[in-house]
């Protein structure tokens, strides 16, 4: 079978036992939610305690496979259910007002720091003991800091006592969201210090991957070779150790790309970003469960998107993953 | 860094005799060295620290004066907004979270050694399930299925939240093991083993095993810091038993009550530090174990004297069109092949 069609089938595989799980979880815990729901708000109506019974499996709304087709024919439709604290909102139109801001400020933060510490890391490798080298154990320091508590400084650093950058928020106050400078400006602008925060925390750890990637393939012989055949070091830093390096790198990226996506998301609350990571708070705070199980499902198939397309970048970048497909 | 660490065996990486007597800690490199001061500091103080608090962490003073007090010589870190001590709360909040990180990591890593084990030993059928499992487990996130799990949860205490971090934190340390033990499986003295007539579970407890400690060491440091990363985060959403004190909730109450918006700073710095202090000596641990499994990573005195004559670490032949230059210690990087298979890194530490 071709390595791209088994990945395909392994991510189906993925997301149908996420779907399974998202499932089951709300009728394995203990506990009645759609009681506690009711208990919260109290302007919900007769029909909603129904919707919500039905939809969390509470009382008996049919059998346990009906209600699991029924669901899985929800999923397929981007039904995910009425929202409790905005009643009578569908979840699907709170996830398509707040998905952009993170997609687009997460994505580019991650590739970003993806990029810049894929390049330093090559830098490190190649002069191993270097002075790039001697700092890792500081960058070590920004690896293991919570994203939302380096936000935290951060803000407090740049914005509240430097005035250089806002406050938070995704743009403006009294700004109306739409495809003209104003907005995108601001929105560029209230981006900067979030992202930047995603790039300080996240670089150290794609360097130190490459870095010690590196360190090994530079022990090879064709990296011997390529020298003795008298190559520039240029050439081969780039086209012979750094490409061979890049595909564990790439493996190791579609991994890490989760882990990337929850401390973005949980940054978001610092910076009152208009994000899926504030939804998600909100959710919690309130017991919206309709709405936390729908953000479940989202990220899990974005980080699922995404590990899809680095399978992609490796068949097209790695000439062995291309030829065992052609010979099969 | 998590990798395949190679064998003892190898006779690449089997010290030699005299390093062997000089013992464990002599041969750490000095970035494990600090990784493990800075963590057995943070253990003393989890250990002895509720000892010394000099308030009751929770004890609201009354007295307005009380209110955000910066720090001073009766309150080290300042109060928080109802007047309760920041520093009592650090040392209890640095036992708390300690204590819940160290648990998730021996559950997950036996978890993680009986499933990668098996699915390595067993092959088969058993392979093909737990192996997907472990892929699929590894490539779900975590965190936003934490976040549910917790949040049906009527109680979230300390328990609750180790078994379900427990639960979603051992496919990467699965998948490490597995893959190492595949490779131990076809050697020669489990082979003999087995002939001899060994029963199977004796092989994997006394042979197999105790050839995978310094992975199985890696995977449960690995462990304890995305322990520690998903439990604050966790509990800085509110996902926690915010009656306690750990180094989550403190940031909880810091954040919910705008502490930095007051400019509170003594109330959200000293836990978060604390956090991130507590990750960089795991991370320092680990890279230290790493290089011991793997002595091309090391940069001990020969490859740095190397860097600073701008010797590139390729070039132990000389080459043509350079011009002649000493090549003092590129010895040190030929003589250790072996090392890992490339196609193992690990995640980068990348914890919420």
């Amino acid at each position: 079978m071709p390595f791209i069609v088994r990945r395909v089938i392994f991510y189906i595989v993925a997301a149908w036992v996420a779907l399974t799980i998202n499932f089951f979880i709300p009728r394995a815990m203990p506990g009645n939610a759609v009681e506690s729901i009711m208990a919260k708000f109290p302007n919900l109506q007769p029909s909603a305690y129904k919707a919500l019974q039905a939809m969390l499996g509470v009382g008996h709304p049919g059998s346990l496979w009906d209600q699991y087709l029924a669901y899985l024919n929800n999923v397929f439709h981007f039904n995910f259910g009425v929202d409790v604290t905005n009643y009578p909102a569908p979840v699907s139109t709170l996830l398509g007002q707040t998905i952009p801001w993170t997609v687009i400020l997460v994505g580019t933060a991650t590739v970003i720091a993806f990029l810049v510490g894929t390049v330093l890391g090559i830098v490190a490798g190649w002069r191993h003991g270097g002075w790039l080298d001697r700092v890792l154990p500081g960058l070590m320091f920004f690896q293991a800091v919570p994203y939302f508590f380096l936000a935290l400084i951060l803000l407090e650093l740049l914005a509240v006592r430097g005035h250089l950058l806002p406050l938070g928020q995704g743009y403006a106050g009294g700004l109306v969201p739409g495809w003209h400078w104003d907005f995108l400006g601001s929105a560029v602008y209230h981006s900067l210090l979030p992202a930047f925060t995603i790039v300080i925390a996240s670089v150290a750890g794609w360097m130190l991957q490459m870095r010690n990637v590196m360190i090994t393939t530079i022990g090879e012989d064709y990296m011997l070779a390529a020298q003795a055949k008298g190559l520039s070091s240029r050439r081969v830093m780039f086209t012979y150790a750094a490409r061979n390096a890049l595909l564990p790198q790439l493996q190791g990226f579609g991994l890490a790309v989760g882990f990337v996506v929850s401390g973005a998301i949980v940054m978001e609350i610092v910076f009152s970003y208009p994000g899926i990571g504030l939804l998600l708070l909100n959710a919690v705070t309130s017991n919206d469960f309709p709405l936390m199980q729908a953000i479940f499902l989202v990220i899990t198939f974005a980080v699922l998107l995404a590990n899809m397309i680095v399978d992609v970048i490796i068949v097209a970048i790695d000439p062995r993953a291309r030829a065992r497909e052609g010979a099969r | 860094m998590t990798v395949a660490l190679p064998v003892s065996t190898d006779p690449a990486v089997v010290p030699e005799e005299h390093q062997q007597r000089r013992g464990l800690w002599r041969r750490l490199p000095t970035r494990a060295k600090a990784g493990a001061v800075m963590l057995g500091v943070f253990i003393l103080a989890a250990i002895i620290g509720p000892l010394l608090t000099p308030y009751d962490p929770g004890f609201q003073n009354p007295s307005p004066a009380l209110s955000l007090h910066p720090p001073d010589a009766a309150h080290l870190l300042g109060t928080t907004q109802s007047g309760q001590d920041v520093f009592s709360q650090l040392l209890v909040g640095i036992r708390l979270t300690l204590e819940l990180a160290l648990a998730v990591g021996v559950v997950a890593t036996v978890l993680s050694v009986v499933v990668g084990v098996a699915a390595a030993y067993l092959g088969g059928v058993w392979d093909e399930v737990l192996s997907l499992a472990t892929n699929v487990f590894l490539v779900i996130p975590a965190l936003p299925l934490l976040i549910i799990l917790l949040g049906y949860l009527p109680q979230k205490g300390q328990a609750a939240t180790i078994v379900v971090l427990a639960g979603l934190g051992w496919p990467w340390g699965a998948r490490l093991i597995r893959a190492q033990t595949m490779a131990i499986r076809s050697r020669d003295f489990v082979a003999a083993s087995r002939e001899t007539g060994e029963p199977t579970w004796r092989i994997l407890a006394f042979e197999i095993v105790p050839n995978e400690v310094s992975l199985i060491a890696a995977s449960f440091v690995n462990t304890v810091l995305y322990a520690i990363g998903a439990s604050v985060a966790l509990a800085f959403i509110g996902l926690a038993d915010l009656t306690s004190w750990s180094l989550g909730t403190m940031l909880y109450w810091a954040q919910s009550q705008q502490a930095l918006q007051i400019g509170a700073w003594w109330w959200f710095v000293p836990p978060g530090l604390a956090v991130a202090l507590m990750g960089t000596a795991l991370v320092l641990l680990n890279s230290g174990i790493d290089e011991l499994g793997n002595p091309r990573l090391r940069d001990a005195g020969a490859p740095s004297a190397a860097a600073w004559h701008k010797l590139r670490p390729t070039d132990p032949t000389p080459v043509l069109q350079a011009a002649p230059r000493l090549r003092r210690g590129t010895a040190s990087h030929s003589a250790s092949p072996g090392g890992r298979p490339p196609g193992t890194p690990r995640p980068g530490g990348d914890l919420p």
